[in-house]
């Protein structure tokens, strides 16, 4: 071994290879410090599941932090292709009264300020419209987006373009929304974007006429989704056809119609399409589609100037719908040199939807007809094409691509028949090769609607209103009229096919012809009525005729209570004022708790009750029939009826199979006159039940569960029991949405309050000259939660309080106007 | 403790003028950037970057939070959830954006000492 080496070697080496370990521990440390780095950085900027990204949506510069805004309600703002100056008065209500110097102006000013304070809602509506949730919350919604696409959505929404499309003066106006709609989005930096994009953590898309026409769309289906062909036809298979018609009659053994029953019909000379003599397929599926909530109603009338206390006629309305925030409404003032128009407006669609201008006043209820009908489609063996008149037709296909968010698309292939989509077949609910079901609608016939509401924003008259009526194809409403000169009118208008006797409530076999749609009721036949002897109109989702009308109409749903304690209010006495009016929107009578709890206490053998049955049936029996806020009645009526309609229906709990059971009405009717009904008794047990057991049963069932809830949440008066929430538009977010909203009323009574759905805009309008008007909503006027105009007019609102709504006749700010925004056109 | 306060200072500065046109994630290149001019030792080399960044946001937030009455923090503050108090908000933001800074200023530190040394 001759290795030897010198200390001075020896400590070089040394050096050099601790220098080397240095490098190589800092050349780690470095590394797995930058990793960190990365991650750390990585971890806070993407969306883990429904966590946002947590340093993006934080940071102060464009996080959450930069929502903490109140709105802007001054300066000089520039808007590329406006021919002239618009200005923008904001009132308290933060209202803006939009003074245009013509219709384009006016629609792309709308468009602007719409998205300025709802543009999240407006997008998110459509999205929801068009099947598209899975793009923004990934596969989660797929199942939903798969369900609008093959409901017709889409396809619904490009028929109405194109309708629109063909009148080049709608085109325009809803192109100069769109743009106005794309020009507030343009000038939006990534801080500026409403808190729920950051929230999922997306961006706003460009605007376009489509998604005006999806949003009218929305509404259709929110209006006129809805039908109970598949499991009418299920009951009808389980029960037969006696019993069907026990349950479900075509009318009920009372009607307080819309056109009141002694109008006179003779003025229509064409009938009503003959029976083919066709029978019902007994078939259906399993699982239908989600239909829209079958409790969304609105209420509305009119009083002639001479059954007006002030002697000008009055008007009316409260749409009920879902309580959300933000609200489906926004309220403006839209005004050119030609008209001038106030009133709730629904964002993304044009003009003022249940307003007033100078000359008249408007409001829609749902007039709720059966326009959903369903076919048996027998396909050939390659599923090319249907069978229809012995022949074999060809079958459209239509690609729905469905962006997933973080995964590959979703392709779903609907056939098309002449009588609409496919919606069931072995891809979806349904497990036949050989066989689906097609859906025909009034959604899908092209109908220029938005039409209607550019038109009646500018009506003078009831001829006006008459004319402009005629484009609304779907979904059917019932349109109040009063004017200045003192004419009031109601019009049950949509296109509603003529159909035969019974045609619709059961799936018909699509291979017939004669099952198809054979015409259209001819829109002068509508059901309408002007002027009135009784000095009154009025609508709330009630049957819109009596059988004396020579046009098929059956009940399919209609709401059989708030019509007659209007009815009733109206007959009552001589003359109305608004102050009347403002009561009957607040009335919280509980007519059905009336036609039935007093019958079921009467019945009760008090004797073997218990000390909760004891307390529970005294404060029943002192109770009014009013749903106020502070009684126990309500409550208790809401808790008893909930297990009694369970116990009488306990026959629809079929497994795997859709049925509806019986309405309301029909069921108290029932109850009253056929309590030893085979349908009363229980089947799991072996004594024969009747109603009077049923009410005992139930009662004691009732008690137990209110005292359960009792130890659960406190007091049983009805706003708690009740619980009115507005929730946000994202499934209730808790720190978006208002809980515990201090209201009275409920389901079936003329204060629609219930749980989640509600008077959602309430009206009322004196056609003085120029009108006076009165309104308010559950919400506020801006879509941003860290606005104090979010939820602003919820109290007001509850407590049955209105706002006067300041009609400016021109463009010169009165002492109502807090800000002034002006429009000018980008040089 | 001068070259602590000062390296706060800067990384305060850094940050502040960044925001003015890069994203949220600046606050970490302030960091590193402070590594760089005013090097630390230790702990400090985490803590100071994170106190820093912690203070700008936690400050900056509550200055655009206090002109609308803290409206959308309480809200914020349900969500996330922190029993609707704006404040822990404010200190979460902070935690965030100093978690973010500190580590930044590890890397900051490890990167100088591998070009300087």
């Amino acid at each position: 071994m001759s290795l030897h080496l010198e200390p001075y070697q020896i400590a070089y080496k040394f050096l050099i290879f601790k220098f080397s370990i240095l490098l190589f521990m800092n050349a780690i440390k470095l590394i797995a410090s930058f990793l960190l780095m990365l991650s750390v950085g990585y971890g806070l900027n993407v969306k883990f599941g429904s966590v946002p990204p947590i340093g993006k949506f934080l940071n102060p510069y464009t996080g959450i932090w930069q929502n903490e805004t109140d709105e802007t309600t001054t300066g000089t703002l520039s808007i590329p292709n406006l021919k002239d100056k618009v200005t923008v008065h904001y009132d308290a209500q933060l209202i803006p009264h939009v003074f245009a110097q013509n219709e384009n102006d006016l629609y792309r000013a709308q468009g602007y300020l719409t998205a300025k304070h709802r543009l999240w809602q407006m997008e998110f509506q459509t999205f929801a419209a068009s099947g598209r949730l899975s793009e923004i919350i990934g596969e989660a919604a797929l199942n939903y987006d798969r369900q609008e696409r093959r409901r017709g959505m889409v396809y619904g929404a490009e028929q109405t373009l194109k309708k629109m499309s063909e009148d080049p003066t709608t085109l325009a106006q809803v192109q100069a929304y769109a743009d106005g709609v794309n020009s507030y989005i343009a000038h939006l930096k990534p801080e500026d974007y409403p808190v729920e994009y950051k929230l999922l953590d997306y961006q706003p898309e460009a605007w376009t006429p489509k998604k005006t026409a999806l949003l009218l769309m929305y509404m259709t289906k929110m209006l006129a989704g809805g039908d109970n062909d598949m499991e009418n036809t299920n009951a009808l298979r389980l029960f037969g056809k006696a019993r069907f018609d026990l349950l479900f009659p075509d009318f009920y053994n009372y009607t307080e119609p819309i056109i009141p029953k002694d109008h006179d019909w003779s003025f229509i000379n064409v009938l009503q399409t003959p029976h083919p003599n066709t029978e019902p397929v007994l078939e259906a599926v399993a699982e239908t589609i989600t239909k829209p909530d079958p409790n969304y109603g609105s209420n509305n009338w009119a009083v002639s100037k001479e059954k007006s206390a002030t002697g000008h006629a009055i008007l009316a309305n409260d749409p009920h719908l879902g309580l959300n925030l933000p609200n489906i409404w926004f309220v403006m003032q839209l005004s050119t040199p030609n008209h001038n128009v106030f009133g709730a407006t629904l964002p993304g669609a044009l003009g003022i939807i249940s307003g007033f201008n100078e000359h008249i006043s408007w409001g829609e209820t749902n007039a709720t007809r059966d326009v959903i009908d369903w076919y048996k489609i027998e396909f050939n063996t390659n599923r090319t094409h249907y069978k229809y008149n012995k022949e074999w037709k060809p079958l459209k296909k239509r690609v729905e691509h469905i962006k997933i968010r973080g995964q590959e698309a979703y392709r779903d292939t609907v056939l098309y028949t002449h009588h609409g989509p496919v919606v069931y077949d072995k891809n979806f609910k349904s497990d036949n090769n050989l066989s689906g079901y097609a859906m025909q609608w009034t959604g899908f016939i092209p109908g220029n609607g938005q039409k209607t509401f550019t038109e009646m924003n500018k009506a003078k008259n009831y001829d006006d209103y008459k004319k402009a009526l005629k484009h609304w194809v779907a979904p059917a409403q019932n349109f109040v009229f009063a004017s200045t000169e003192g004419d009031i009118a109601l019009w049950v208008q949509g296109q509603f096919p003529n159909k035969w006797e019974g045609q619709g409530k059961f799936v018909m076999d699509g291979s017939q012809p004669e099952n198809d749609w054979q015409s259209f009721i001819p829109q002068k036949f509508n059901a309408h009525v002007k002027n009135p002897k009784r000095g009154f109109v009025s609508s709330a989702n009630q049957t819109p005729v009596d059988e004396a009308y020579p046009f098929y109409v059956f009940n399919d749903g209609y709401e059989t209570y708030r019509n007659r304690v209007i009815n009733n209010y109206f007959n009552s006495k001589a003359q109305f004022s608004v102050d009347d009016f403002k009561d009957l929107q607040n009335n919280n009578y509980n007519l059905k708790a009336s036609e039935l709890m007093p019958y079921m206490l009467s019945l009760m053998d008090t004797t073997r009750f218990n000390s909760d049955e004891k307390e529970i049936y005294q404060l029943a029996k002192h109770w009014d029939y009013n749903n106020a806020m502070d009684e126990f009645g309500p409550s208790i009526w809401k808790a008893w009826w909930d297990v009694l309609y369970d116990m009488v229906w306990d026959e629809f709990e079929v497994e795997n199979m859709a049925l509806t059971t019986p309405f309301t009405y029909q069921t108290i009717a029932l109850l009253k006159n056929n309590g030893d009904d085979d349908f009363m008794d229980l089947i799991n047990t072996p004594e024969k039940e009747t109603a009077k057991d049923l009410f005992r049963l139930s009662f004691s069932e009732a008690v137990k569960n209110l005292n359960t809830w009792k130890t659960k949440h406190g007091s049983l008066k009805w706003v708690n029991y009740k619980g009115t929430f507005a929730g946000h538009l994202l499934q209730a977010l808790p720190a978006f949405s208002r809980f515990n909203i201090p209201i009275g009323g409920g389901k079936n009574i003329v204060n629609a309050t219930a749980e989640n759905w509600g008077p959602s805009w309430r009206m009322i309008v004196e056609m003085t000259s120029p009108p006076t008007a009165l309104g308010i909503y559950p919400g506020g006027q801006s879509g941003n939660p860290g606005s104090q105009f979010y939820d602003n007019f919820i109290d007001k609102w509850a407590a049955g309080d209105y706002y006067q709504l300041h009609f400016l006749p021109n463009d010169t700010a009165t002492k109502a106007i807090i800000g002034t925004q002006t429009l000018t056109p980008l040089k | 403790m001068r070259h602590n306060l000062l390296h706060f200072s800067i990384t305060i500065v850094l940050a502040f003028l960044f925001a003015l046109f890069l994203p949220w994630w600046s606050v970490m290149l302030a960091a590193i950037g402070a590594a760089f001019l005013v090097p630390l030792k230790k702990a400090t080399v985490f803590f100071i970057p994170f106190l820093g960044i912690f203070l700008l946001w936690f400050l900056w937030s509550y200055y655009l939070s206090a002109s609308n009455n803290f409206i959308m923090a309480k809200r914020i503050a349900v969500l996330l959830p922190l029993e609707g108090n704006p404040y822990l908000l404010m200190v979460v933001t902070g935690i965030i954006g100093g978690l973010a800074a500190g580590i930044a200023g590890i890397f900051g530190t490890q990167l100088r000492r591998l070009i300087k040394e």
